[in-house]
C-alpha cells in the first residue's frame, strides 16, 4: 500500500512509531497529485510549497513528541474556506484574484492541530451545483469513472479523497454538498448540526443552511476530524456553545437495541433501482447488528425542494451582492460609469447557475412576493423542522438513500436545471431542518460505480451518527476497491 | 385655500459606543481614511457579524427617554441596495421587529406644550463615505464610517409647522447629548435628520402627497427646508398642480431645494431577517438595568431646579442646556448656598466668557468652588459688586481662587464706619456749592457725592454704607 492510500489514523500509528514522517506522506500525496491531478482535476489552487515546510515542521514537533490531533496529516479544503494569503476562489471568475488577509476558524483550528494543507479544491461556482461542473475553473472528474461527475458541490473534495490526492479533506454543505458527493465517490462525509462548526471564513451562500464538515475515508477518521474543527466560535452569531463530546469515543460501541426509523417518503419512483437495493441491503446489515427499523414518516418532505429553492436563492442573491467590482474580485473594465460598472462586472463575473439563483432570490424578496415566497417558505421550513423532531420521538437515527442514483455523465444534466437539483431530493431536508447528517459507501453498482447511504440524527447528536455509522462499517464488510483512476 | 402642513422626521443618531455594531473597530470619528477597518466591516467573503451589546443598552436608554415600549425580542434585517459606500451591498438594519415603539416626547415653542409621538427606534450600521475627486473624475471609499452604530428615530406625522419641527428636533438632541450616546454633532453627521413633509387643506384628514427632504445638516437649515418646501407645495397646489412622491435635497447655498433623480430612489430593498444573526432578546433584568443607571433628562432636572432653587423658567432652561452646565451649577450652589445669585453669574459672566472663546462649560478655568468663594465674599461684604467683576475676569484669565486675586489686586471692601465717615466729611468740606444745591432739594446731586466717595476709596468702599452715611452727613 501507497502511503496516500491510508487513513488518518494508520497514518497516525505510522508517525507515532517513527516508522514513516510527515514529509514522506506528503510527498506521497503530491506524488499522487502529479499522477492524476490532470484526470482529475480535483483542485484549483496546490499548496505544495507551503505544505511541504508545514509537513517539515511536523517531522520536527513530532521528534519532541509535541503530536496534536492532525499533525503532518496531509489536507485538503475546499475553495469556499478562506486561507490568508492564499487566492480563495468560490469556484467563480469574480473572485479568481481574491487572497483573503485572514483564515477561516476551520483552517486557524486545522493548523493549530498539526495538519498539513495540500490546497483548495474544486467547487461547484459559489458551492451552487450538484456536479462541480459549473466552476470556473473547469469540471472535476469522478475518480471510479472520469467521465462521471464526483458530486457536488464539494465535488473536488470528495474526488481528491477518493484519488488519493489528499487523506481528509473539509466541504461546505447547503443542501447536501458533502453528503452527495461523498456518496458518488465512494467515501464518508459528515454534514454538521446548524451551529456546530464555525461558518466564520466560509464563503457564504446560504447562510441559514451551510456548515462545513469532513470528508474522510473511514468513520474513525470522521470523529478525529470533527474532534478538531467542531466547537463554539465567538466570531459567529449562530454558533452554538454546546459542549463538544470527544467523538471517537463513539466508535465500535455498537447499536444492540437502536431504533432505526425507515421515512416512507425516501423510497420513491425515480430511484435508481441499484441504489434502492444497496440502501434497502444496508437495513438488513443494522438489524444484524442488533438494530430494530421501523417505518416512519416525514410528511413534508414533497416540499423540501421548493422551500429550498426559494430560501437558498433568497440569501444567496444578498450574500452576493458584495461582489460588485468595487473592492476586490474582477471588474470589468468596460462600464462607463457606476452602474454599468456593476452591470458588466456581475454579468462576466458569475456563471449561469449563480446569476440564475441570484435572479429567483431577488424575484422571492421583492415587495409584493416576500408573503407569498419567502416568508410562506420560511413557515414549511418550520414544519420540515417538526417532521424530524416527531420523528426522532420515534427513533434513534433515520436511514435513507443518500442520493437517487449514482454519479451521472458528465454534461448529462447542465442543460436541465431541474434534474439537477433533484439530485440533493434526499440531502435538502436535512439543511432546511438543521440537523446532522452522514452519508456512508454502502456498495457498488454493476458498473462499478460507489453508492451512499445516508444516516440522519437530532440536533447535536453527532456522537450518534459516528456511533451508528461506525457499527454498520464494521458490519457491512464492505469489500476495498480502488478508484479506476488508480491505474493511471 | 388654506393649506396645513404634515411632518414627519427620521432622524439617524450616531452612538457614542467606542467599538463598531458587529466588529471591533473603533467607531471615532476624524481618522485617516480606512484605517478604522478590518475584514467584517470591510464585507469581506465569509465574515461575520457579531452584536456589540452596548449599541443594544444605548438603544434602550434612548427608548426610555422617550417614552417607548421596548419589545422583549426583535431581530436584525437586511436592507438591499447597492452602492460603493455599502461593501456589503445591504446594510444590517431593522425592519419588521423593531425593538422599541410607541412613544412620545413634549416640546414648548411659541409658549405652548405639544406632544410629538415616536413611531419607533431602532439600531442599524451607517455606511462608508464617497469622497469625489474635483479635479479628476475619480471617486473614492473611505470606509471608516461603515459598521458605526446608529438608532434611526421615527416620528409619527404629528408636526405641523417648521418651528415646531425644529423644536422636537431640539428636544430629541438634548435627549441624545445628556443621555451621553450621542455627541449631536449635526456638521460631523453625528446627528442627522430627514423629514417627509406634505400639505393637506386645513380641516381635512387625509395626508397629501409627501416629499422626503435631505442634505439639511443644522437645525437651522431643517427650519429653513421646511419653511421653503411649505411654500412650493402650496404653490404647486394653489396652482392646481399636484405634489410629486419624491426624495429631494436642500441646497443651503441657493436656500431651495432640488428634485434627486426619480430613477435613483426607486428601490426595492428587499428586507429580509438577516440570517448570520439571532434574534435579540431583551428582557425586564436588562431595561431595569439601564433604567436605573439613567440619568436626570432635562426636563426633569428643569422641573427639579425651578423646585429646589426657586429660580424662574427661564434661568432653569438656560442653565440645563447641558448636563455639564448643569452640574457646573449646582455645585456652585452646593458650596455657597445662593442659588439665584449662583445663576445671575452662571448665566451672566460665565456664560459670556466662555462665549466669547466658544468653550464648552467643561473647559471652564473657574472651578465651581472659585465661583462660590467668590460670592461668599460678595455676601459677606469682604468685596462688593464692581469689585467682584474684576475678580470673576481675573479668575477666568488665570483660574486664581478669588482670595488669591483679592490679595494681589489688594481688593478689599472698605466698610470701616469711622475712616467712610472721614473721608465723607472732606468731600462735603470741599464741595459746598453742591452741598446748597443737594440741601436746596435737588436730589440728583446725591449721584456725584457717590461718585466722589468711591473714586476717594478707589472704588473700594461699600457701596450701602456710602449711601447710608452721605444721607446722614448730608442732612446736616
Amino acid at each position: 500500500m501507497e502511503l496516500y492510500e491510508l487513513t488518518i489514523h494508520e497514518l497516525q500509528d505510522k508517525l507515532r512509531t517513527g516508522e514513516t514522517s510527515s514529509a514522506e506522506i506528503t510527498a506521497s500525496v503530491f506524488g499522487r497529485i502529479d499522477a492524476v491531478e490532470k484526470d482529475v482535476h480535483a483542485y484549483i489552487t496546490l499548496m505544495r510549497e507551503t505544505a511541504l515546510a508545514e509537513a517539515t515542521r511536523a517531522d520536527e514537533a513530532i521528534r519532541k513528541g509535541e503530536i496534536g490531533a492532525l499533525t503532518g496529516i496531509p489536507i485538503a479544503l475546499k475553495d469556499i474556506c478562506c486561507t490568508k494569503g492564499v487566492r480563495t476562489t468560490c469556484g467563480s471568475r469574480i473572485l479568481h484574484n481574491f487572497i483573503p488577509p485572514y483564515d477561516a476558524t476551520v483552517v486557524e483550528k486545522l493548523r493549530a492541530a498539526g495538519a498539513v494543507l495540500t490546497g483548495k479544491t474544486n467547487m461547484d461556482e459559489f458551492a451552487m451545483g450538484s456536479s462541480t461542473e459549473s466552476s470556473f475553473f473547469g469540471a472535476t472528474r469522478n475518480p471510479w469513472d472520469l467521465t462521471r461527475i464526483p458530486g457536488g458541490s464539494s465535488g473536488g473534495s470528495s474526488a481528491a479523497l477518493a484519488a488519493g490526492e489528499c487523506i481528509a479533506s473539509l466541504g461546505s454543505d447547503t443542501g447536501g454538498s458533502i453528503r452527495q458527493p461523498a456518496a458518488l465517490c465512494g467515501v464518508v462525509g459528515l454534514k454538521p448540526t446548524y451551529g456546530r462548526v464555525s461558518r466564520f471564513g466560509l464563503i457564504a451562500f446560504a447562510s441559514s443552511l451551510d456548515q462545513i464538515g469532513p470528508f474522510t475515508k473511514d468513520v474513525e477518521d470522521c470523529a478525529i476530524l470533527m474532534n478538531v474543527i467542531a466547537g463554539y466560535d465567538p466570531r459567529e452569531s449562530t454558533s452554538v456553545p454546546e459542549e463538544v463530546p470527544d467523538y471517537r469515543q463513539f466508535l465500535g460501541r455498537g447499536i444492540e437495541g437502536w431504533t432505526v426509523g425507515i421515512p416512507k417518503e425516501y423510497f420513491i419512483d425515480g430511484i435508481d433501482p441499484e441504489v434502492e437495493a444497496a440502501v434497502r441491503e444496508t437495513i438488513k446489515v443494522v438489524e444484524k447488528a442488533g438494530a430494530k427499523c421501523i417505518e416512519v414518516s416525514l410528511p413534508h418532505t414533497e416540499y423540501c425542494l421548493a422551500v429550498y429553492y426559494i430560501v437558498a436563492p433568497a440569501e444567496a442573491c444578498s450574500n452576493l451582492a458584495r461582489y460588485d467590482g468595487v473592492k476586490y474580485g474582477f471588474r470589468s473594465e468596460e462600464g462607463r460609469d457606476l452602474m454599468e460598472m456593476y452591470k458588466k462586472s456581475r454579468a462576466s463575473g458569475f456563471g449561469a447557475e449563480v446569476k440564475r439563483r441570484i435572479m429567483i432570490g431577488t424575484y422571492a424578496l421583492s415587495s409584493g412576493y416576500y408573503d407569498a415566497y419567502y416568508k410562506k417558505a420560511s413557515q414549511v421550513r418550520a414544519l420540515i423542522k417538526r417532521d424530524f423532531d416527531e420523528a426522532f420521538a420515534k427513533c434513534d437515527v433515520i436511514l435513507t438513500p443518500t442520493t437517487p442514483t449514482p454519479a451521472f455523465r458528465i454534461g448529462e444534466k447542465t442543460g436541465d436545471p431541474m434534474q439537477m437539483y433533484l439530485s440533493d431530493i434526499f440531502t435538502i431536508s436535512t439543511n432546511l431542518a438543521g440537523i446532522p447528517g452522514i452519508s456512508v459507501p454502502c456498495g457498488f453498482t454493476a458498473a462499478g460505480l460507489p453508492i451512499g447511504v445516508q444516516f440522519l440524527a437530532g440536533h447535536f447528536q453527532e456522537g450518534r451518527l459516528i456511533q451508528f455509522a461506525s457499527a454498520y462499517e464494521k458490519e457491512a464488510h464492505l469489500e476495498k476497491r480502488r478508484p479506476r483512476c488508480h491505474g493511471i | 385655500m388654506e393649506f396645513e402642513p404634515v411632518i414627519g422626521l427620521e432622524i439617524h443618531a450616531q452612538l457614542l459606543t467606542d467599538t463598531k455594531i458587529f466588529c471591533g473597530c473603533s467607531a471615532k470619528f476624524g481618522a485617516a481614511p480606512n484605517t478604522h477597518t478590518c475584514p467584517v466591516c470591510l464585507g469581506m467573503p465569509g465574515v461575520l457579524p457579531v452584536l456589540n451589546r452596548k449599541v443594544v443598552e444605548f438603544m434602550i436608554k434612548m427608548a426610555l427617554a422617550t417614552n417607548c415600549a421596548v419589545n422583549r425580542e426583535c431581530n436584525f434585517a437586511r436592507k438591499n441596495y447597492f452602492y460603493p459606500d455599502l461593501p456589503k451591498g445591504y446594510q444590517i438594519s431593522q425592519y419588521a421587529l423593531p425593538p422599541a415603539e410607541h412613544g412620545w416626547v413634549d416640546v414648548e415653542f411659541d409658549g405652548r406644550q405639544k406632544r410629538i409621538g415616536i413611531t419607533r427606534i431602532h439600531m442599524e450600521e451607517d455606511a462608508g463615505k464617497l469622497m469625489h475627486d474635483e479635479h479628476n473624475p475619480a471617486s473614492y471609499v473611505d470606509l471608516n464610517r461603515t459598521g458605526v452604530p446608529l438608532i434611526e428615530i421615527v416620528s409619527e406625522p404629528d408636526i405641523r409647522s417648521a418651528e415646531e419641527a425644529a423644536a422636537y428636533l431640539r428636544r430629541l438632541h438634548e435627549i441624545l447629548v445628556y443621555l451621553e450616546i450621542c455627541d449631536g454633532n449635526m456638521e460631523e453627521g453625528s446627528f442627522r435628520c430627514d423629514a417627509n413633509i406634505s400639505l393637506r387643506p386645513r380641516g381635512t384628514e387625509p395626508f397629501g402627497t409627501r416629499a422626503e427632504l435631505k442634505n439639511m445638516n443644522s437645525f437651522r437649515n431643517v427650519q429653513r427646508a421646511l419653511e421653503y418646501e411649505i411654500k412650493r407645495q402650496q404653490y404647486v397646489l394653489e396652482g392646481g398642480g399636484q405634489v410629486v412622491q419624491e426624495t429631494r435635497l436642500w441646497d443651503d447655498t441657493a436656500g431651495v431645494t432640488h428634485s434627486m433623480r426619480g430613477k435613483e430612489e426607486a428601490h426595492d430593498y428587499r428586507y429580509f431577517p438577516d440570517p448570520d444573526l439571532v434574534p435579540i432578546v431583551i428582557d425586564d433584568a436588562w431595561i431595569e438595568e439601564v433604567r436605573k443607571a439613567q440619568p436626570e433628562l432635562p426636563l426633569e432636572k428643569r422641573e427639579r431646579f425651578m423646585r429646589a432653587y426657586q429660580i424662574p423658567a427661564y434661568d432653569a432652561g438656560v442653565l440645563t442646556t447641558s448636563r455639564a452646565l448643569a452640574d457646573y451649577y449646582e455645585e456652585v450652589v452646593r458650596l455657597c448656598g445662593e442659588p439665584k445669585i449662583a445663576a445671575n453669574w452662571v448665566m451672566g459672566d460665565i456664560l459670556r466668557f466662555l462665549n466669547e472663546e466658544k468653550r464648552d462649560i467643561r473647559e471652564c478655568p473657574i472651578a465651581p468652588a472659585s465661583l462660590a468663594g467668590m460670592i461668599r465674599l460678595i455676601q459677606e461684604g469682604t468685596i462688593n459688586g464692581k469689585m467682584a467683576k474684576e475678580v470673576s475676569e481675573a479668575m477666568y484669565k488665570s483660574g486664581k481662587t478669588p482670595q488669591a486675586i483679592i490679595e494681589e489686586k489688594g481688593l478689599v471692601q472698605i466698610t470701616d464706619e469711622g475712616a467712610l465717615s472721614e473721608t465723607i466729611a472732606e468731600i462735603i468740606g470741599k464741595n459746598p456749592a453742591q452741598v446748597e444745591q443737594y440741601r436746596g432739594g435737588k436730589d440728583k446731586v446725591f449721584g456725584f457725592f457717590v461718585g466722589q466717595a468711591m473714586k476717594a476709596t478707589q472704588g473700594k468702599a461699600n457701596p450701602q454704607m456710602i449711601n447710608d452715611l452721605l444721607k446722614k452727613m448730608l442732612a446736616g
